[in-house]
């Protein structure tokens, strides 16, 4: 496998608005490269869509997003889609599809006008079932899997592009605790060993803390706090940005901030 | 039917290799399967003309049709079987292939089992066209057929302009289709109440849907068209897989996805729009065959080829049945297929509300 080309993915004085609301205003980020990103964030504090707007899946009211110093927009959508794989919150695959099948789908921005396929998308695909766990199911319907299961397949749909940027919006969603873990070790183990950068919105913040190299919080469509998540995980901004008393101790396991909230029965 | 496993689950740490060959073996089972059910849905299609060919009044023999069709006929077996018959059963399978594909296209794309062309109003304008240009302008013939067409067209670019809205949902293009296709059947009565009975009953044909006394030029024109049509079908159809996932999904993998819904579109309106024209609307042709070779394909894909032949084999026996089950006179074809495909929408619509989704 071939390490990953270094990428500059970044947004400039980023507004992205539906219907003319403003959700982002004026946001500027850099996504660090060959790392693990986590955005986390109240809800509505616009966190998804900015993930949108990095993903291409939103047309920018004013400012840009850059790939390598060029305009998203300005990418044909094969050829980004080649650089970047996104994982949309809740995605939904047709009644029935086969796991193998819709695994190959992660190969379409690979192939030509007329969809022919290469020799190498049947290894391709098989490679990333194998990385996660999925290789059992490829002939099940994506339908009959639990949570887990097929929210694995979806990643491996998005690992097929083999693209160097890999972004998802809020994964570990709707899993139980143990899943969460085991899909963000599968998403750790990709950035470790072929240099991904994955950019995720996550919502257990302790996790976020924990998996990520770099913690970007959003509050009100801006970023309040970026940088590693020991400098950028205190109980001030935690308590600006989420309106939450907590306290902020190291976490037995990993050593990574881990916030405890305190709650309206439990004051000192 | 749900889709059987096809790959035995592997061992882990099973060598890459040896699962990328399951993985291209699961792969081929599907292609194979749906080569198998467009192979014995042509074979079906196939019997259903030729008996077709062989049945009616006449009193012809195998020997007498196939005769004619090495041009060594009477004059009588040729007359019943080149100005009647097969006519008939070409006219069958043109507008089944254009509605079957039509109504494939528009189901999946839209991502919706309800929404094909015939509840969506694109057949109801080319009849409110067509009956409309009899009635109110006194054209016939080929202009009848034209201005079939341009229904469609124009129902379909309605559609089109009042669901559009930084792009195109699926359920907004439905309800829209679904209130268009309200509006054409009331004007179609208000213009048949207006009309004389014997004006009534010859627009009765392009009410219902029939395929009684179609010319070869009219064949001829429908063929051509439909050659073209199926042409780029074929040549798009490789982005059908991913339409049907989510605009989301779709773009993330390098889809333009509005582009590629508005291809499909336009290219099912173009097809339901030549099988209208030529045989007016056969009722719910478009919203059966589609689900029909789906389910025989194996769900969770497009079915595209499947669906064509799916629907001129509809169309065939459903012509047969017209011609020739009720006795002593023969009702036009798209009857039959109303019976057949009416049950199966009051299903589909139950069954929906039963799981509470649309679909």
């Amino acid at each position: 496998m071939t390490p990953s080309a270094p990428h500059a993915l970044r947004a400039d004085a980023l507004t992205l608005a539906y219907d003319g609301r403003r959700v982002i205003e004026g946001l500027d980020l850099e996504i660090p490269d060959g790392r693990i990103t986590a955005v986390v964030g109240p809800n509505a504090s616009g966190k998804s869509t900015l993930l949108r707007g990095l993903a291409r899946l939103m047309r920018p009211e004013s400012g840009r997003v850059t790939l390598d110093d060029r305009d998203i927009r300005s990418f044909a959508p094969k050829e980004f889609a080649r650089r970047v794989a996104v994982l949309p919150q809740q995605p939904v695959a047709p009644d029935g599809v086969l796991v193998a099948e819709l695994v190959s789908r992660g190969r379409h921005p690979h192939r030509g006008w007329f969809g022919g396929r290469s020799s190498d998308d049947d290894r391709i695909v098989a490679e990333v079932l194998e990385a996660t766990g999925t290789a059992g199911l490829a002939g099940r319907a994506v339908s009959e899997l639990s949570g887990g299961q097929r929210q694995r397949v979806w990643i491996a749909m998005a690992l097929a592009q083999r693209a160097d940027i890999v972004l998802l919006d809020e994964p570990t969603s709707f899993l139980d605790v143990s899943h969460q873990l085991e899909l963000l070790d599968l998403l750790t183990e990709s950035n470790r060993e072929h240099g991904t950068t994955v950019v995720m919105v996550l919502h257990e913040l302790n996790l976020a803390a924990r998996y990520a190299d770099h913690l970007v919080v959003v509050d009100g469509g801006r970023i309040v706090a970026a940088g590693e998540p020991a400098a950028v995980m205190t109980a001030e901004t935690v308590g600006a940005a989420f309106g939450l008393d907590c306290v902020v101790t190291p976490d037995p396991v990993a050593g990574s901030p881990m916030i405890v909230p305190i709650g309206r029965f439990h004051r000192g | 039917m749900s889709a059987a496993p096809v790959v035995v689950p592997a061992g882990p740490g099973e060598p890459v290799h040896v699962l990328s060959v399951r993985v291209a073996a699961a792969r081929s089972r599907r292609h194979r399967r749906a080569a198998t059910v467009v192979a014995v849905a042509s074979l079906f299609a196939l019997a259903a003309a030729t008996a077709s060919l062989l049945l009616g009044a006449a009193g012809l023999g195998v020997g007498d049709v196939l005769g004619v069709l090495v041009g060594q006929g009477s004059p009588k077996a040729e007359f019943v079987i080149m100005r009647l018959r097969l006519p008939r059963v070409l006219a069958a399978i043109l507008a089944g292939t254009g509605l079957g594909l039509g109504g494939a296209l528009f189901q999946t794309t839209l991502r919706n089992p309800l929404a094909s062309p015939d509840i969506l109003g694109v057949t109801g304008g080319a009849s409110l066209a067509a009956v409309g240009s009899m009635l109110l302008l006194g054209l016939e013939g080929p202009a009848v057929s034209l201005a079939a067409f341009a229904g469609a067209l124009v129902v379909a670019a309605l559609m089109w302009g009042l669901a559009w809205r930084d792009g195109l949902t699926g359920i907004r293009f439905v309800l829209v289709g679904i209130g268009l296709a309200s509006i054409v059947a009331g004007l179609l009565g208000w213009l048949i109440t207006r009309a004389e009975v014997r004006e009534a009953s010859e627009a009765l044909v392009w009410m219902v849907g029939g395929i009684a006394g179609i010319g070869w030029p009219e064949l001829a024109t429908a063929g051509v068209a439909l050659v073209v049509l199926l042409g780029l079908t074929v040549a798009f159809s490789p982005r059908m897989p991913l339409l049907a996932l989510s605009d989301d999904s779709a773009r993330s993998l390098g889809l333009d996805s509005t582009r590629a819904r508005a291809t499909a579109i336009v290219l099912g309106v173009g097809l339901v729009a030549v099988a209208t024209a030529l045989a007016g609307p056969i009722a719910f042709v478009a919203l059966v065959a589609a689900p029909i070779a789906r389910a025989l394909v194996g769900h969770g894909q497009a079915a595209l080829a499947a669906s064509a032949v799916v629907g001129a084999a509809i169309v065939l026996v459903a012509d047969l049945v017209a011609q020739h089950a009720f006795t002593g006179f023969a009702v036009p074809v798209g009857i039959v297929t109303g019976l057949i495909g009416a049950p199966y929408l009051l299903w589909l619509i139950a069954r929906g509300n039963r799981r509470g989704s649309d679909g």
